[in-house]
């Protein structure tokens, strides 16, 4: 092994740093999946019959469906029966400021390191916590309202907004989708609903820190955003987990529809557990997020900073159905150790001069296998759509594995398709001249790889991005000799 | 400042440095001459800390202190600067960043509080007129796109960005066009003080023209065989290496 590789295996090798557990009393449901755990959850969150139906029929389906297996991941067969579909935090208190707030759990958020969070509360970015499947703090919602924008947990949604619920609910992503999708409509627990009426730009982010806390509780989310026709909305969605020893499954469901002229942006910084060095441990992240731009010259962007989890498979995708509809896919996914991902995403192209852009950073180190897999498909009906795709790898060191698995499907003949990929590793001669100019082999790693990523992390709004780069730095840091 | 003394160097089996010794004073500015091959850069490099090059025998302090045994950026903060003959392009790290980074690293090492925006800028926009860079190519990413000459001065510029107390210049000189060069020597002769000190390697004479070297020793075969003034220079260049390669008895 060359002096290189020692200096890249240290670098690698930090650890988890966002590991500890809080202790909030949660109620659960009894472990094990049935069609009493469905009418639990209902029950539990006080469910209309209608609701209660959706749910079981998407049970029944599943039931029917197999785990599929053609993704680049290897992980051993999850017993649904092991696992624990519902936990909630004890009491749902409503604050009206940051004082009323259980000290434990803003002390979470200070562990998170999340100063900038609580700063924006205080700026006027209102924050949907998520805590153990239940939202426990909404906040600016008033100030939302007078706009006439909807923005509450899903499950209030389900009562208070039964029409909108019932319209949009599966209709980007249907129960049948796929297992996992199946397996969220039956027992998703919380999430978040945005409704941006017509003509209105929404005047603040809107974010939602997710955050997986009880042992063994599985977290199945589901996020609903519609924006109607000429409406804006951008919204953040950051992750962070506690260490456990249990591999925890998280199968979120994110849908998106925007109409006529309407935008929405969506970004994520996932940092979940990975597991430990030996790859022990760490959250399987198996996600379906797909927007639809419904509308003509509409638009979705996803941009997602991935550092985390033991496993994520996931492919935000844009169905782009209105004439010139627009999507856009900015991705930089980093594993480490034995941090396995599949990621990517598809641009379905329907309407008439629709557009689509993938630009995909993939940052590999340790023992990790991280894979880009993406499909551009061209229908017959979408005369002169344009994609461009930029793949790019970098692997720190020479244990990690680097794939990527671009699908291209053009029925229609007017279609423009541009594919770059690169990989590269990061040299000695770079890092000499970094070290010439005084900075650590973990300061220079650091500043190149933010550097290889800027152009993902330039789409995200300016806290976040400071985040971003600094959860990078977390994933990336160690101790160096 | 610098001592240098009977070192032996290799990479893999080929012996490169086969006792080397010099000397290098604050104040003082020494040329290394001498042809392809003889271990120029090698020396250069190993004075920086690259760690390709594995030292065999001899001694380098710096100060006083052994920097053979301290890592590539210690001896960076401790005040070496090496003006790289081929300066690498980290793409998506602007010059801005790069140097903040950079000063701050040396100023922690020094005991100091990371240095107020304000001030850098202000920094920056002196050290950048010394070799005429334009105010464009410090929000750039560093050295990408940017010519042979613009890297050269870039690297000055980081120079007089990181104040040092030896720069060792690596070949700067070459693949410069004349207009360039000037301006390349004008930067340094400003930043010369009594108090830092110079190691310019070299092929050609011309460079010296402008800084004009103390020191002048010629190396050949991993070792310097000849010192003298600037007019060993001169003399390198109207009779060429060949004489040398007879007086040694090669």
């Amino acid at each position: 092994m060359s002096d290189q590789d020692t200096i890249l295996g240290e670098h690698i090798d930090s650890e988890y740093k966002y590991g500890f557990t809080t202790d909030i009393e949660t109620d659960t449901a009894a472990i094990g999946l049935s069609e009493d755990t469905v009418r639990f959850i209902s029950a539990k969150k006080k469910e209309p019959e209608w609701m209660l139906e959706w749910r079981l029929t998407a049970y029944r389906q599943w039931l029917k469906m197999k785990q599929p297996k053609w993704q680049n991941v290897h992980f051993p067969e999850i017993n649904f029966q092991d696992i624990i579909y519902y936990a909630a935090a004890k009491k749902k208190p409503q604050y009206e400021s940051l004082d009323q707030v259980d000290p434990e759990l803003l002390a979470v958020y200070d562990k998170l390191g999340l100063p900038k969070e609580e700063q924006k509360l205080l700026a006027g970015v209102a924050v949907d916590f998520v805590m153990d499947s239940e939202s426990v703090i909404t906040t600016y919602k008033e100030t939302l309202k007078e706009k006439g924008i909807i923005f509450c947990a899903i499950s209030e949604a389900i009562r208070e907004y039964p029409d909108l619920v019932k319209q949009y609910l599966g209709s980007v992503v249907p129960p049948r989708d796929n297992y996992y999708s199946a397996l969220n409509s039956a027992v998703f627990s919380d999430g978040s609903f945005v409704y941006i009426p017509k003509g209105v730009r929404c005047p603040m982010e809107l974010s939602t820190y997710f955050r997986i806390n009880a042992q063994n509780t599985g977290q199945f989310e589901r996020t609903l955003i519609i924006a109607e026709e000429g409406s804006y909305v951008s919204y953040l969605e950051g992750c962070t987990a506690p260490m456990r020893d249990e591999n925890q499954l998280h199968a979120a469901v994110v849908e998106l529809i925007t109409m006529d002229n309407a935008e929405i942006k969506y970004s994520t910084v996932q940092n979940w557990y990975p597991g430990d060095k030996e790859g022990k441990g760490g959250i399987y992240n198996f996600v379906t997020k797909r927007g639809l731009c419904k509308g003509h010259n509409s638009k979705i962007s996803w941009t997602q900073v991935e550092t985390g989890s033991a496993i994520t498979w996931k492919y935000p995708s844009c169905i782009l159905k209105g004439d010139n509809s627009i999507g856009e896919f900015y991705s930089v996914a980093v594993t480490n150790n034995y941090q396995q991902a599949d990621t990517g995403t598809k641009m379905i192209h329907i309407g008439k001069n629709t557009r689509s852009r993938i630009v995909s950073k993939g940052i590999s180190g340790g023992k990790s296998q991280n894979s880009y897999r993406g499909l551009v498909q061209v229908h017959k009906t979408a005369q002169d759509a344009y994609n461009f795709s930029q793949c790019d790898s970098l692997l720190l060191g020479d244990k990690c594995g680097a794939h990527t698995f671009p699908y291209l499907e053009i029925k229609n003949k007017s279609a423009q398709v541009e594919h770059e990929a690169t990989t590269s590793k990061i040299g000695e001669d770079l890092l000499f001249y970094c070290n010439q100019r005084g900075l650590s082999n973990e300061e220079a790693v650091d500043m190149i790889v933010n550097g290889y990523c800027k152009e993902v992390f330039k789409q995200l709004p300016m806290e976040f991005a400071v985040e971003a780069q600094k959860l990078l730095s977390i994933s990336l840091e160690g101790s160096v000799g | 400042m610098l001592q240098i003394k009977n070192l032996h160097a290799r990479v893999g089996d080929k012996e490169i440095l086969k006792g080397l010794t010099l000397t290098v004073n604050a104040g003082e500015v020494h040329a290394i001459m001498g042809p392809n091959g003889t271990g120029k850069s090698t020396l250069a490099s190993i004075i920086a800390g690259k760690e390709e090059y594995e030292v065999t025998a001899g001694e380098v302090t710096f100060n006083g202190k052994n920097i053979l045994e301290m890592s590539a950026d210690e001896r960076a903060r401790e005040g070496v600067f090496l003006a790289f003959q081929y300066p690498v392009e980290i793409p998506g790290v602007s010059t801005t960043n790069f140097m903040k980074a950079a000063v701050n690293a040396k100023r922690k090492h020094q005991g100091l509080e990371p240095i107020v925006a304000k001030d850098f800028l202000k920094m920056m926009n002196e050290k950048r007129q010394l070799v005429e860079l334009d105010k464009s190519y410090l929000s750039r990413s560093i050295n990408e796109g940017f010519s042979g000459g613009e890297k050269k001065r870039n690297e000055i510029f980081q120079m007089a960005m990181l104040d040092p107390m030896l720069s060792i210049m690596d070949e700067t000189d070459s693949g410069l066009d004349i207009d360039a060069l000037r301006i390349v020597a004008d930067g340094v002769n400003k930043l010369k003080t009594k108090d830092n000190a110079f190691l310019i390697i070299t092929h050609y004479q011309r460079l010296l023209n402008y800084i004009v070297p103390d020191f002048v020793h010629v190396m050949y075969d991993g070792r310097i065989v000849k010192t003298g003034d600037k007019n060993l220079a001169l003399k390198m260049e109207e009779r060429g290496y060949d004489w040398i390669k007879e007086e040694v008895g090669a």
